[in-house]
């Protein structure tokens, strides 16, 4: 049987990992992500957990000694933030496109300039085009969960894709939280302790070339290969996340609702920001609005038709997005939502707020606004509006 | 002083079989080439490549080819170093529970000098540092060859290139090259050694050394490219001897901080007996040179080559 630990949630990330018994872990330190990564430091200078440990000298090292690793058959596991993963970026694509089933935390920070440590979501979806599966954790116990479920989901030989595990900077790596922590024995019923050797791995006794030159005859087949198998892991994703449930008793979807019952406006968003907007929610819900809120889970690959069923209903969409598409057309969760609604039968308002750039807090007060101005009609539906100090 | 062995005393030591196959795509005469096809020989197929971005990956994989009959990754062109370091740690763990057969691989990183002393230092000088038991190979044509005959931090005083070029007020590159084999040393490493494809003996021996060490071991090999260096391709050879006759390019093995001389020169040959056959040299005057003359004797010098 599990049990009921107090846990910061940068640890409860660095626990999963332990758990998942990773064979080897590559790090570079960068706040706010750093405390994992001491974290397993610690957990194997102590012989409580048994890899390799490699302190490489940058992020974009981290990636590339994790596919070196996961390429002769090693279960690895990395963490990153902001300016690391931007590094890593060129990197994070060969990962990706060459199948290595590599997960990694991150906790999201806003990219420079200026040089700015906080929270935002600007980083990775500066990289949202990897090819990677992204998942996005609220808090210590999901951020636990969903990493030991992505070695599950990323080493499943329909998959064979990294993943990475978001969640908010500071707020969902600093803060201690309430954490259901399931014994040895339950994860084992859940995950291997090791990854199935297979015979696509570096190994002498059967030669393999990985990394060939793509000529522009093969290179557009290898690459709907990757889009066909990120698509196809919606389903093992859902697969494996009910057979977390089936274990641990907790149930994750791809997309969550919150009092979305007879809701005809919602707010979706991914990430922290999640249990403030809950809060408003309830405030807006005791004065008689029919408002509601969508978390979204799962974010690439994008859950379009989980996405459609959810909010089938609803006249109103709130996008919250913590980046901007500089020079774009907002968001990048409102431009996907749009488009997936544009041409549909639907005729669903969608209004996109920006909020929370470079670690601004977002407060319910703030969530309150947003749905007031929305709903007496101030936010055209074409455009994208930002929520800074005095405007919103 | 311990007495590095000889693995290979002749031609007949090496094996028949090679694991750098025929059908890649190099160019007549390259010294990449015939290098890493001695250095497998050498090696044998228990053995790991890594390669960065560079000719040797343009030429040797072009999909669904390879000419590759040992296990061969190629990642990215800064990163070669890193990718092995996951290699060397993620077999190391591997073999501690059980999960993959306990005997010696070798892993050899096959990587350019842009991807070495440019792009890739970085990566290997954290490879270096750390202690992985690994061998990084370094093939060096002096330039970005794959993409043109660019300039990199290897290439030599006054050496055209498409990105050193030679005019009205400019002669060519304007530095001289980069002591690579010295970086890695500095790093007190076990193992560092340069070679070139003229000694082909001295060149297996030190492969086979650099991958017997245990740590990390830098073998830095100097390999002609007719292309680049504006030189008929059969005398590639040549060349790669003449640059260690003019004492250009000495042949050295450092073990444990103690440098030793693997092919002793009695006479230096004048270093314009290097420079005069390759292009890349043709608008040198006597004077330049004269001026790269005293610069191969102090080289030279600190070596204590007379």
């Amino acid at each position: 049987m599990g049990k009921i630990i107090a846990v910061e949630d940068a640890h409860a990330a660095a626990l999963a990992a332990k758990m998942a018994n990773v064979d080897v872990v590559a790090a570079y330190p960068i706040t706010p992500q750093t405390h994992i990564v001491e974290e397993l430091s610690r957990m194997v200078a102590e012989g409580e957990l048994d890899a390799e440990y490699i302190n490489v000298e940058s992020e974009h090292s981290a990636l590339s000694a994790c596919i070196g690793a996961s390429a002769v058959g090693a279960r690895c596991f990395t963490a990153t933030a902001g300016q690391g993963l931007a590094l890593m970026h060129e990197i994070l694509f060969i990962a990706a496109g060459n199948r290595f089933p590599i997960v990694m935390a991150i906790a999201n920070r806003c990219l420079s300039p200026n040089i700015n440590i906080w929270g935002d979501q600007s980083d990775i979806m500066s990289s949202r085009d990897c090819g990677w599966i992204q998942i996005f954790a609220e808090n210590a116990q999901e951020i636990f969960d969903l990493i030991l479920a992505a070695f599950k989901i990323a080493e499943d030989e329909r998959v064979m894709l990294p993943v990475a595990v978001n969640f908010d900077g500071f707020y969902a790596t600093h803060v201690v939280e309430r954490m259901e922590l399931p014994s040895e024995e339950e994860v084992r019923r859940f995950l291997p302790p090791h990854r199935r050797q297979t015979g696509y791995l570096l190994n002498p006794d059967k030669p393999l070339t990985f990394g060939a030159i793509g000529f522009p005859s093969i290179q557009f087949e290898l690459r709907r290969q990757w889009e066909e198998a990120l698509c196809r892991s919606k389903q093992v994703i859902k697969e494996v996340w009910r057979e977390f449930e089936e274990v641990f008793g907790r149930r994750y979807e791809v997309v969550e609702g919150y009092r979305m019952e007879d809701a005809e406006a919602a707010f979706i968003l991914m990430g922290g920001s999640a249990g403030t907007c809950r809060t408003a929610v309830d405030r807006l819900r005791e004065k008689g609005c029919k408002v509601g809120m969508l978390k979204l889970r799962l974010f690439r690959p994008f859950p379009r038709e989980e996405i459609l069923e959810a909010t089938g209903g609803l006249k109103t969409l709130i996008v919250v997005d913590k980046h901007i598409c500089l020079g774009g057309l907002g968001g990048p969760l409102f431009n996907d939502l749009r488009s997936l609604y544009y041409g549909s039968k639907s005729s669903i308002d969608v209004v996109g707020f920006i909020a929370g750039i470079g670690g601004r807090d977002i407060r319910v007060e703030d969530f309150e606004r947003m749905f007031e101005r929305t709903i007496r009609g101030e936010i055209p539906p074409e455009k994208y509006v930002f929520l800074v100090r005095g405007e919103a | 002083m311990a007495v590095s062995r000889e693995y290979f005393k002749t031609f007949r030591d090496l094996p028949r079989e090679d694991w750098f196959i025929y059908g890649h795509r190099a160019c007549q005469g390259c010294g990449e080439a015939t290098a890493v096809r001695i250095i497998l020989k050498a090696l044998g197929p228990n053995t790991i490549v890594v390669s960065p971005t560079g000719c040797l990956e343009i030429v040797s994989s072009p999909f669904p080819y390879s000419s590759w009959a040992v296990p061969w990754i190629h990642v990215a062109f800064e990163n070669a170093a890193a990718v092995a370091s996951g290699i060397e740690a993620g077999l190391k763990v591997l073999r501690r529970k059980g999960l993959v057969e306990d005997r010696k691989v070798n892993i050899v990183v096959l990587a350019g000098d842009g991807g070495t002393v440019d792009i890739g230092l970085q990566s290997l000088s954290g490879a270096l540092e750390r202690g992985h038991d690994f061998l990084y190979v370094c093939l060096d044509n002096e330039a970005y060859m794959n993409t043109g005959i660019q300039r990199s931090g290897s290439t030599p005083f006054m050496a055209w290139t498409t990105t050193s070029q030679v005019g009205k007020v400019r002669k060519g590159n304007l530095t001289w090259k980069k002591n690579m084999a010295a970086i890695a040393a500095a790093h007190g490493i076990p193992y560092v050694a340069t070679a070139t494809t003229a000694y082909p003996l001295d060149l297996a021996n030190k492969a086979r050394r650099g991958a017997e060490v245990e740590g990390p071991a830098y073998l830095h090999v100097l390999t002609p490219c007719p292309t680049g260096w504006r030189l008929p391709p059969e005398l590639s050879i040549e060349i790669s001897r003449l640059a260690v006759q003019t004492g250009f390019f000495p042949l050295y093995e450092i073990v444990d901080g103690q440098l030793r001389i693997t092919v002793e020169i009695r006479k230096r040959k004048p270093v314009a007996e290097y420079l005069k056959p390759q292009g890349r040299f043709r608008h040198l005057t006597d004077e330049d040179i004269a001026k790269i003359q005293e610069q191969v004797d102090r080289e030279c010098a600190k070596l204590g080559i007379p």
